[in-house]
């Protein structure tokens, strides 16, 4: 942006800022659009308290001066005065009250649904699993991590983009029941009125019923450590039959890349999946060159477990380390052959050469006992 | 009582002792007090660069200076050494400054306590300072620490437990000397109810500080037990529960807001009047407004938390109670405007700030009374319309009302005028850079930008680069002040014994500059509402 341009916008130009920057994002389902008519009602309120009081404050600034001869006269108490100014606002405080009620009551009404998203916020995705049709899939941001680092090719979704979108049928009652892997998440879609923090070890519930088929942006509300900003939320609303078709879509796609347990694979192979899980899932912290961040993130390139100690390489990724809880728990998010190709990845990358392999059934006996 | 006799010394002979002893060993409230006011300005600016390091990440979109984990721990000692470091001891400061003069006792109750609370300080901050530098950085779960994610942090986050624990007792005993010294150590005449309003704020401050600063002791020692001795507070694999973390540090944290903000209301009841040769407005109804908002205070800790999933019944409550509090505020500030009605009113810098404050401190109580409303606050909560929120009524209201303390009570500390052109000056600047770089957030809330992210989304560019502009010109002007200050102590104008010509209350009966050992006896004092003094006998000085 140009001098110009960021002084235009200083001074309130409408060449760079356009109206729907001040206020709230187009609203899409009933909820939404009570908050949004509710917020409009009680800015015009707070406004018009603001002009009145602060009018009569200028009025006595302007006036009641020493250098315009003004003489202060000494009164210090009135009880109507202040009986008046106590009961007032208390009134319009009970005028309030009354439609942000009706607004609360709305939105926590999740009964009568017509179908159920379980979704888990992890450190830093979203997994959402339909509950009714048993299709279940992790969404994470799309945006190259070099669209971070460099001033140009920023597309138009930055930041707000995700490689699987929720998929939601327009018209129906959905009820989302949130929870989290590791620390607490907040999912937040402005345009649906939703903003409901997923707690780790409880489940909490919220519901929308979006009218208008698109696509909705939002993202993660409650800092949630290092990536916190890049956990962003698509929602893909289609009508009743589009949904219809993606979920039988959806359903071929999850048995078609079913992964059979007890498959011996090559190193290349189970090497190439495993750059593919370790992109997802691990370059956040130990970074795509595999050497971490000193002091916080410990590198994974020429590291003891992941050159020598197999045994407690395969422990530490199932099981997290007991030392840093900053690694997760990976046995309960990914499946036998993502850890075992994560697991083969990461002993044969960078500068690991061991040549290890490790097959999706060292991993099912090493949950074996834990499982 | 407070000025200790030695074994053949009678007190008078005491004289000013010198040196770094002085300082080390300080038990004169004005010497403390003193340290107290250039340790917060300190921590002010420390936590002030912070903040430009978080606006200047913000100008653009894009990782252009710091990487995220170092943004967060920015974002959260940014909060900390604010609120911790500057904020309260700043307002701790003046109550030993000012309290003693304004009710006509020697010194503080209890002055070699009143050392060791502000020597506490300084290594507290010490910590939180250092802790950018062991491995893994400083905290970065936000000032709020919220668990589980605060167990997840290196050793930064056991040197915020242990800094907050030093900090909070510093402000114990620091709260402990206040009230005994008002409840114990008034002149003759200056009955509770005649008391000047900053005593009154600063009485219920000290309570409510000792109220709720065991609480934050304790949740955060909950934290370190989690962390490191097997404990299962705040996760639910152990029994544990993630929420109640919330509910017990926003049982802290809500009164908290009113410690930061009550000293506030004190002052600024002392200047208005002073500069609307006017007595203050409804004394009585200011003194039980303080203490109704202290009351409310703890009962309204859940408005942070209305998308943590409470059920409805439990949002409603504390969305009651939470607009209630509008109700003793709305009191306050028409008390304010009835001060200055057909008042003789002239604008010097402290009736600036302190006009400033009322106006911008409406703001964001206009905009809490907007958050109070659950259905609302669900779309807001965690974004930049919060943050808009707190710093109206942080930096618009306790920053600003600092400021004018420190203009007004200049003359009685130093002796000496500070500029005015260069305190108007100051004035104007930090209130224009202040609305450029805070009232553009209430949008970027608006539009759904999230706070804590070191990085967003196209459509938040234009507001963020206004907000970062403000920012560096706002933080460039606090350096007016300083050299204000700097350049009036050493070579200012010798002020006049009263300096402002509607000023009654007992600090300004006694010669200017504040003799060290002031009130070594008591006056006998005939006050009126806000302690006016009305006529004033005995009261000895050395």
């Amino acid at each position: 942006m140009s001098g110009k341009r960021i002084l235009l916008s200083m001074l309130g130009g409408v060449g760079t800022v356009y109206a729907a920057d001040f206020t709230f994002q187009p609203p899409v389902t009933p909820v939404a659009r009570q908050i949004y008519d509710l917020h409009s009602l009680l800015l015009l309120i707070t406004v018009t308290i603001f002009i009145v009081v602060f009018g009569v404050m200028f009025y006595a600034i302007l006036r009641h001066r020493k250098s315009l001869g003004h003489r202060a006269r000494p009164f210090h108490e009135n009880t109507t005065v202040e009986i008046i100014w106590t009961v007032i606002p208390f009134l319009i405080l009970v005028g309030m009250a009354w439609p942000a009620t009706r607004a609360v009551l709305a939105q926590k009404s999740t009964r009568a649904e017509d179908m159920t998203i379980k979704i888990t916020g992890f450190q830093w995705k979203w997994r959402y699993d339909y509950l009714d049709d048993g299709v279940g899939f992790v969404s994470h941001l799309a945006t190259p991590t070099e669209a971070l680092h460099s001033a140009s090719a920023k597309g138009t979704h930055y930041l707000l983009e995700v490689d699987e979108p929720l998929v939601v049928p327009t018209g129906k009652k959905v009820r989302l029941l949130l929870t989290a892997n590791d620390v607490i998440h907040s999912w937040w879609v402005p345009s649906l009125g939703v903003k409901q923090d997923a707690i780790p070890g409880f489940v909490r519930d919220a519901w929308f019923l979006v009218d208008k088929p698109g696509v909705y942006r939002g993202q993660c509300a409650e800092l949630c450590g290092k990536d916190h900003g890049f956990m962003p939320i698509v929602v893909d609303a289609r009508t009743p039959e589009d949904y219809a078709l993606w979920l039988a879509a959806r359903k071929k796609l999850a048995a078609a890349s079913a992964d059979d347990p007890n498959k011996v694979w090559a190193l290349a192979d189970l090497k190439a999946r495993g750059e593919k899980v370790f992109q997802q899932n691990c370059v956040a912290c130990h970074q795509a060159n595999g050497k971490g961040i000193p002091g916080a993130f410990p590198a994974l390139d020429g590291s003891p477990i992941a050159t020598k100690d197999k045994p407690a390489h395969i422990d530490i990724v199932l099981n997290g380390s007991k030392r840093n809880p900053a690694m997760a728990a990976w046995g309960k998010q990914l499946s036998d052959t993502d850890i075992a190709a994560v697991i083969t990845y990461e002993r044969n990358a960078w500068g690991n050469h061991t040549g290890d392999v490790v097959q999706p059934k060292d991993i099912k006996a090493a949950r074996g006992g834990k499982a | 009582m407070a000025i200790s006799t030695t074994a053949g010394h009678a007190p008078h002979e005491h004289g000013k002792p010198t040196g770094l002893w002085r300082w080390l060993a300080a038990t004169n409230h004005k010497d403390i007090g003193s340290m107290y006011l250039w340790f917060s300005f300190t921590m002010f600016l420390s936590g002030g660069v912070m903040a430009l390091c978080i606006r200047a990440e913000l100008f653009q979109p894009g990782l252009q200076f710091f990487q995220p984990e170092l943004f967060n721990q920015l974002t959260t000692l940014h909060g900390l050494v604010m609120v911790f470091g500057a904020i309260m001891p700043a307002f701790t400061g003046l109550a030993n400054w000012l309290l003693p003069l304004m009710i006509g006792a020697p010194d503080m109750a209890f002055a070699r306590m009143n050392n060791w609370s502000f020597w506490l300080l300084p290594p507290a901050a010490l910590l939180l300072l250092i802790s950018f530098f062991v491995p893994g950085g400083a905290a970065a779960a936000g000032w709020t620490l919220y668990a589980p994610l605060a167990t997840q942090m290196g050793m930064g986050m056991d040197l915020t437990i242990f800094a907050i624990h030093i900090l909070g007792v510093s402000s114990i005993m620091g709260s402990i000397n206040i009230i005994v010294t008002i409840l114990n150590l008034r002149a003759p005449g200056m009955t509770m109810m005649k008391m000047p309003m900053f005593a009154w704020a600063s009485l219920i401050t000290a309570y409510l500080i000792i109220a709720v600063m065991p609480v934050l002791a304790g949740v955060v020692t909950m934290v370190l037990t989690d962390r490191h001795f097997g404990t299962h507070f705040f996760n639910a694999a152990g029994g544990g529960d993630p929420v109640m973390y919330q509910h017990i540090f926003w049982f802290f944290g809500h009164p908290e807001v009113y410690i930061m903000a009550l000293p506030a209301f004190g002052i600024v009841s002392h200047i208005i009047p002073t500069f609307s040769r006017k007595p203050l407005f409804g004394y009585t109804s200011m003194v039980y407004a303080t203490s109704s908002i202290a009351v409310l205070s703890f009962m309204v800790w859940a408005h942070h938390m209305f998308t943590t999933g409470m059920p409805a019944t439990a949002q409603l409550f504390f969305m009651y109670a939470t607009m209630l509090i509008a109700v003793p505020t709305g009191v306050k500030v028409f008390n304010w405007i009835g001060t200055m009605w057909q008042g003789a009113m002239s604008f010097e810098t402290p009736m600036l700030f302190a006009v400033g404050f009322v106006c911008l401190f409406t703001v964001g109580g206009l905009s809490g009374v907007t958050l109070s409303v659950a259905a609302v606050d669900i779309q807001l909560q965690d974004t930049y319309y919060v943050v808009a929120h707190f710093h109206y009524v942080l930096v618009a209201g306790a920053l600003f009302s600092l400021f004018a303390a420190i203009y007004y009570w200049f003359p009685k500390m130093t002796g000496k005028m500070y500029s005015e052109p260069l305190g108007k000056f100051h004035f104007w600047w930090s209130m224009i850079w202040f609305n450029v770089t805070f009232f553009p957030m209430h949008f970027l809330g608006l539009a759904g930008m999230p706070r804590r992210i070191p990085d967003y989304a196209l459509q938040f560019t234009d507001f963020n680069r206004i907000a970062s502009i403000g920012a560096f010109c706002f933080g460039l002007g606090q350096l007016i002040f300083l050299y204000n200050m700097l350049r009036s102590i050493r070579h200012g104008q010798a002020a006049p014994h009263k300096p402002w010509e509607g000023a009654e209350t007992l600090e300004w009966q006694i010669p200017t500059p504040a003799p060290y050992h002031s009130f070594v006896e008591a006056p006998h004092v005939e006050a009126g509402d806000n302690g006016v003094i009305h006529s004033m006998t005995g009261g000895a000085h050395h």
